[in-house]
This record gives C-alpha cells, structure tokens and sequence, in this order.
C-alpha cells in the first residue's frame, strides 16, 4: 500500500534548515511518500542529500525528489510579482514531493508535470 | 538580507583572490556522466597523462581526485587551474545495483558505502570551488532533480557555471533539451570520449573565467 503524506508549508515554515531535514527523512524512512507545499532552499536540498547518504543502510537506498515550481519566464511584471509573493511568503510556491528510493522508481519531470513512477513493475501511477 | 551581504562579500573576496592564484575548477555532474573522462581528456590534452580510472559500472570515482598546475593556453589566452574530479552526486544509491552489474555482494556493498561518503565530500567540496564545469549525459532527461540541485546549489553560491552536454557520439544525445533546461548558462555538447568538439569546451571556458 502507498501512503502519501501531506506537508502544508506552515508546518515546516518556523523550522530551522536541520530540523526542517530531520522531518523529511523520518517521514521518507516511514515508507511514506511526501508531498510539501512549497520548496526546499538550494542549500538545503543539497543538505538533504547530504543527510540522505548519511542515513543509507541495508534498509534506506535513498529517496527520489522532485519540485514542480511554476517559471516566471513570461513577462517583467509577473516576474517582479512571482518575486514579491517570494519574498512575503517565502518558498510557499511550488510543491515538492519526496519518497523513499524502494518505493519509487523514478520522478519524471517534464518540466511542469511531475510523474511518479513506483518500484512495482506493474503499477505505473501518474501524478 | 545577511545571506545577500555574505554572498556579496564572499563574491568579492573570490573575485580578488582569483587574481592572486590558482582557480580551482570543479567538474560536477550525476554518476556515470563522463566527469572523469572529460577529466582525463583535459590532463592528456595538456599534461600528456591520465587523471582517473573509467567505468561504466556508476560510482566509479568515489574520492575527490585532484590535479594541480594545469596550463592550457588556446590563441593568446592563458589560464590555469586545479582540477578536481568530484565523485558522481547521486539521492539514492543501493548496493544491489552493483550486484547487478557483477560485483560480488561484499564488494558491492563496500561500493556502495565509499560512494556515500564520496557524495557526502563532493557537496562539502562545493564551497572551495571557484569554477564548475557541470557534466551532465545529453542522453538522459535533463530535468532531473539531482541536476538542478546541482547548479542551483552552484548559482546560491555565486560560483560561474559552465554546462557540458556529454556524449553527443551517441545518437539518442539531445544538447537542445539541455540547453532549453538551463536557458540561463552557456551549454557545450561535446563527446569527452572521443574528443568531439573539445576545442568549442576550452573556448567557453576561457569566456567564463577570462
């Protein structure tokens, strides 16, 4: 059975970056797949990787990330304003989803979709 | 705001420090994307010796490998650097993956746990880089997250990027896809292997660092 887990911002938003990781990977080490409104900062996706192969054993392999976040390429206006809703509600934008590498195969990104495919052969899910 | 002002300083500190000696030039990328060969490629083009052993079981390189005083020249142009080869950076590694490929399980398995450090040191590493050349396999998807962790790690830090769309010998290659991935940095497509288009690399990097 798949068990998908629902991160609101608010509920990581306070949390300092080593905190906001120790959260994620206890989530992901559960065998829970975790879905967060908003996004990880760069560095700490980088740190997540680094706690990540930290915590690899015979049971851990890893986990498989993926951010959708909507690109403000179209114009200067929509631009400044994607900019201004950062920097007042911060890494609201977006959402990330993030499980464990023996449940998920792979994350297709494509760029604006994101497609989940599990560890079962025979069970594709799309998201 | 303080995150900013220390990425400004740290900037301009780099900036003046980079006149004073040697860049330290990172090569960056996925596992089993060609770092070491493109690495190899660059020491046998101007030392006349290889850097690293190639394999195309993943996570060959497994420790930060350097190489000093490397002087390429290209025209009137001279630049010269340090190289470090950085093992593959990976969010996931199963030691049954190396079974697969033919290890046996004990040396998979001691693999398996070199090359967690070896992510572990390459993302340490980061922070002492000057320039990165990210490799990435122009026959796989680009949008891959480990990709953009990657450079997006490498733009907070204000460090100078330059993207290689590896292997472009193979025909499923696509530097189109990894040029429309990461429309903000210059992409060279070349094939380390081979050698192909190495002269357009060596350009680019004499415009990022030059």
């Amino acid at each position: 059975m798949l068990t998908l887990q629902f991160i609101p911002y608010s509920e990581v938003e306070n949390l300092p970056q080593e905190e906001r990781i120790r959260k994620i990977l206890s989530i992901v080490k559960e065998d829970k797949i975790m879905v967060m409104e908003g996004r990880l900062k760069k560095e700490e996706e980088g740190e997540l990787i680094r706690a990540t192969m930290e915590n690899i054993s015979g049971k851990f392999k890893g986990i498989e990330i993926s951010v959708v976040y909507p690109e403000r390429k179209e114009t200067l206006t929509k631009k400044l304003k994607g900019v201004l809703a950062e920097m007042l509600l911060g890494e609201r934008q977006g959402l990330t989803v993030i499980g464990p590498a023996t449940l998920i195969k792979e994350i297709k990104k494509d760029p604006d979709k994101i497609q989940l495919l599990t560890a079962d052969r025979k069970t594709r899910r799309k998201r | 705001m303080i995150d900013v002002l220390n990425r400004f300083i740290a900037k301009v500190f780099r900036d003046l420090f980079k006149k004073k000696r040697h860049l330290k030039l990172g090569l960056y990328g996925p596992p089993n994307s060609g770092k070491t060969t493109l690495a190899n490629r660059i020491t046998e083009d101007w030392l006349g010796e290889k850097m690293g052993s190639v394999s195309n079981i993943a996570h060959e390189t497994r420790e930060i490998v350097i190489k000093e005083q490397i002087h390429i020249k290209s025209g009137r142009k001279e630049l010269s650097f340090s190289l470090v080869d950085t093992p593959g950076i990976a969010t996931k590694i199963d030691y049954e993956d190396f079974v697969k490929s033919g290890l046996s399980v004990k040396n998979a398995k001691k693999r398996a746990k070199e090359a967690t450090r070896g992510v572990i040191d390459a993302i340490k590493w980061l922070d002492d880089m000057d320039v990165v050349v990210v490799v990435l396999d122009a026959t796989l998807d680009p949008y891959s997250q480990v990709n953009i962790t990657i450079i997006g790690n490498l733009q907070a830090r204000d460090i100078p990027v330059l993207i290689v769309a590896n292997k472009i010998d193979l025909k499923k290659s696509d530097v189109k896809k990894v040029q429309a991935a990461f429309p903000q940095y210059d992409v060279v497509g070349i094939s380390a292997k081979f050698g192909t288009s190495i002269d357009k690399f060596y350009e680019a990097l004499f415009a990022l660092v030059g």
